[in-house]
């Protein structure tokens, strides 16, 4: 029925005009906040799934920067070697030391949990009831809990062995990232770990989510309670340079002020105690990452794990020393020593064949991947392989010359066998199965490998299992299979393990509601971003039919038309156009542009790296954790930073942005305080 | 204009309306498409007419930088008072309308309204509209339903 418009009846039509003017109002700015939503959650999303990833490799070749540029007689050496100096080599006795809690008094205002050692079931709940509350540990009991932990880690071996008989049930848990609505949803819809309800937890317990913390005193309380029923496998976020960068450690500062330093220490050495892997029966092998062609299970039972605090630095990293006497400590009591380093052949963070092979790796296959989402166009990808093959650690370790050397007495001279050791961890913890047989590195994360169908059944068989489940990739139903169902990837936790049928397992998952589909939906949307680019010469073909002047443009009619054409999926192109094209005015779309858009990496990565890397390095600067800088520690990082990223910045700008920051003068920067403002420099200094 | 309270400094506002300009600062050079500042103003919650943004994109040429963003939105009060209505004052524009006992118009209906009146849609705005909200048994636009999903989150 029409709206009676009767012009002689001014009040119907102010009326009209009212009622429209409303609801346009109101939908436009309704719009503007979803639009504003998903682009925000997309941004971050993408950032973090891609160019953080990529990032990574970004960091790491800082330190080889880093490493490269170190002089005897620049200024920068001290700078350098106080970033890389390590913890004293330690005793067992002094780190025990180190552990002790006892002189930390609990002041009667102190409202939060109380427990009691040994850890018993009580002591979990009582926790995970003040977490509930968003109660805080008090430091004290954090330690408690941390040096109990370290003390029966380190009594597991490399690979938990674990035997679940016919009738039990065993769930394993994926990745949770400082989740704990997450941890807690599953213990509601699984149970709690008890003796009859064994649990393995899959790695990646810590950053991103803000309850890293909380997590990992709730996992570690179990694993106190029930060692024989709970397992912890390391993933490849159990590792504090990862944690610089992805939150952990900044959690656990802003949570313990006074004591967190201490605990993040603790913690380096407990993830590095954490076992690399669980085997079920003798048939299941669970594992953060994956394998690769070169992984020897054998090998990793026999290695001290414990040696390989971050793999994200080769174990005999040439450390430059103080007055030559810190033994070029390595990490802890990891032996290290230039001399070491003359006689060592490659050690590249990924699983490589000859650098000649490497930059022969085709584009295409890297495109296909489902999974590590390689959108990478060709000048990202180019670079990557220039910095691989000049950063790469085997060119580093052999310039290096001007180093003291003083191996470390107690560890002896490290071995050709530590290299292989630590690339099978990094192998463990990194890679991500590929579609295609064989086995390249992993260019997009920048660590470990991708693995075909065959690698899987070669290692499987070697070993006598018949299922790998590894988690380290998001996946859109929370699992997925691939390999001919001899790879199952859980990321969303909750799959449980059924021995019983004659195949011996049997896994389902429960749900994850709200998250999941949160993550559906940025998975579904980067896979469909991912088919997009994968077909765009075909879309560029399809496009090109309906613009036969070469204008450059379609309507967006004829988009969606041509978009359904070449990928088939049958899916609503309207509703998605807004999440897929950024910019469409009147109704027409610049496909070229677009089409460049989708290979979006190079921009993505511009618009956080500068951030992230930049809080890594100062944190790194800032080694005693106090959260503050010296103007000179803070001058000579930016001037380092823009070196390496061949930035322009004069010396007065740094000076004058050093004082602006120190807002209460006393000749140290709050390193939060700077990353607020740190737009307004890149403003000006662009102007 | 934005609506912060009282208490929120400078330094607030500023981080709020950075936090909206960031998503669509590509290049992280400080600047965003001028067709995007519509968007960016709703989502700070303010509620300009479409010859406020189109004066605000006139004033500059191509790309709009953060700084005077800044020093615009905070110095120009974009919300019509009069025409800023309260959720239930939304409600009570059915009654003029045939259909009101039913609660519903047909897409005809909603269509002609909103493209011929006020500040008239496009046809890619009518589109998206009718396309998420129009219900598909019955194809007619439920009007509480409407009015509910425009108003969910909106601020105070």
């Amino acid at each position: 029925m029409p709206l009676r418009h009767v012009p002689d009846v001014p009040f119907c039509c102010f009326s009209a005009i009212r009622a429209a003017l409303l609801i346009q109002r109101w939908y436009r700015q309704y719009v503007a906040r979803l639009e504003m939503r998903r682009r925000c959650t997309w941004n971050i999303f993408q950032s973090i799934e891609y160019a953080g990833e990529q990032d990574q490799i970004k960091l790491y070749h800082f330190f080889g920067f880093l490493m490269d540029h170190f002089t005897p007689a620049s200024s920068e050496r001290n700078l350098i070697s106080h970033i890389f100096r390590e913890n004293e080599v330690c005793r067992d006795a002094d780190w025990e030391r180190y552990f002790c809690y006892k002189d930390i008094e609990v002041p009667d205002s102190y409202c939060g949990p109380h427990l009691t050692f040994p850890m018993t079931f009580c002591g979990v709940s009582k926790l995970m009831e003040a977490f509930k509350l968003k109660q805080q540990l008090h430091a004290r009991y954090v330690l408690q809990i941390l040096g109990e932990t370290w003390r029966l880690l380190r009594i597991l071996p490399n690979i938990n062995h674990v035997s679940v008989c016919h009738t039990k049930e065993i769930t394993i848990c994926g990745d949770l990232h400082g989740q704990l609505e997450d941890l807690l949803l599953i213990f509601y819809k699984n149970g709690l770990p008890s003796c009859e309800k064994p649990y393995v937890f899959n790695g990646d317990f810590v950053d991103r989510g803000k309850n890293s913390l909380e997590i990992l005193l709730i996992l570690f309380g179990f694993l106190l309670v029930y060692p024989n029923e709970v397992h912890l496998n390391r993933g490849n976020h159990e590792d504090h340079i990862v944690n610089l960068r992805y939150g952990f450690t900044k959690e656990v500062l802003g949570k313990y002020r006074v004591h967190g330093k201490k605990i993040l220490k603790l913690l380096q050495k407990i993830f590095s105690w954490l076992p690399l892997a669980t085997v079920i029966n003798h048939k299941v092998l669970v594992v953060h990452g994956g394998i690769s062609d070169s992984t020897d299970l054998d090998m990793v039972a026999r290695m001290d794990r414990h040696r390989y605090v971050s793999v994200l630095r080769p174990p005999k990293a040439i450390r430059p020393t103080l007055n030559g006497n810190k033994a070029g400590s390595g990490k802890d009591e990891d032996a290290s020593g230039p001399a070491e380093g003359r006689r060592r052949r490659v050690r590249s963070l990924t699983n490589t064949s000859a650098p000649g092979q490497r930059n022969n790796i085709p584009r295409r296959s890297l495109h296909n991947l489902p999974t590590g989402g390689a959108q990478l166009n060709c000048s990202v990808e180019d670079e990557l392989k220039e910095r691989r093959r000049l950063a790469g650690f085997d060119q580093t370790y052999r310039e290096v010359k001007t180093l003291d050397s003083d191996s470390d007495p107690e560890f002896g001279e490290p071995t050709e066998t530590h290299g292989h050791e630590w690339k099978q961890i990094v192998n463990l913890l990194w890679s991500d199965p590929m579609p295609q047989n064989g086995c390249i590195s992993n260019e997009v994360r920048g660590g470990g490998c991708y693995w075909g169908p065959d690698v899987t059944e070669e290692v499987l068989g070697k070993h006598n299992l018949q299922l790998l489940i590894r988690s380290h990739e998001c996946k859109q139903d929370g699992y997925e299979f691939c390999h001919n169902r001899r790879v199952l990837t859980i990321f969303s936790a909750s799959n449980y393990y059924e021995v019983g049928s004659n195949r011996g397992y049997q896994a389902s998952r429960t749900c994850r509601e709200l998250t999941l589909r949160q993550r559906s939906t940025r998975s579904a949307l980067r896979a469909l971003r991912q088919q997009l680019f994968v077909h765009k010469s075909d879309l560029v073909g399809a496009f090109q039919e309906f613009d036969p002047n070469n204008t450059g443009v379609i309507s967006l009619r004829h988009w969606a038309t041509a978009t359904e054409r070449v990928l088939k999926l049958g899916l609503p192109w309207r509703v998605l156009r807004p999440q897929l094209i950024n910019r469409a005015q009147h109704g027409m779309v610049d496909y070229q542009q677009w089409i460049r858009e989708l290979s979006i990496t190079d921009i993505m990565e511009t618009m956080y790296k500068n951030h992230s890397n930049l809080e890594t390095i100062f944190r790194i600067i800032d080694t005693d954790h106090s959260g503050l800088i010296s103007f000179e520690e803070f001058r000579q990082t930016w001037k380092l930073l823009s070196s390496h990223l061949k930035m322009e910045i004069s010396d007065k700008a740094i000076t004058d942005l050093a004082q602006s920051m120190d807002f209460n003068k006393d000749g140290s920067i709050d390193i939060n305080e700077f990353m607020e403002a740190f737009r307004l420099v890149d403003l000006s200094t662009h102007a | 204009a934005l609506f912060v309270s009282e208490n929120e400094n400078i330094l607030a506002i500023h981080r709020k309306i950075t936090a909206a300009f960031e998503p669509f600062d590509y290049e992280s050079k400080n600047m965003v498409d001028v067709r995007e500042i519509g968007t960016i103003m709703y989502s700070l919650d303010c509620f300009p007419t479409q010859l406020d943004i189109r004066e605000f994109i006139a004033e500059v040429r191509g790309v709009f930088m953060f700084t005077l963003f800044i020093h615009k939105l905070t110095n120009h009060d974009y919300v019509n008072e009069k025409l800023l209505a309260t959720p239930s004052q939304l409600t009570c524009l059915p009654q003029m309308y045939e259909n009101e006992q039913k609660g519903f118009l047909k897409p005809e209906e909603l269509t002609k309204l909103m493209m011929e009146e006020g500040e008239p849609f496009t046809q890619e705005e009518m589109d998206e509209m009718l396309t998420v909200h129009t219900n598909r048994k019955e194809n007619v636009i439920y009007y509480d339903k409407l009015i509910n999903k425009l108003t969910a989150d909106a601020p105070k």
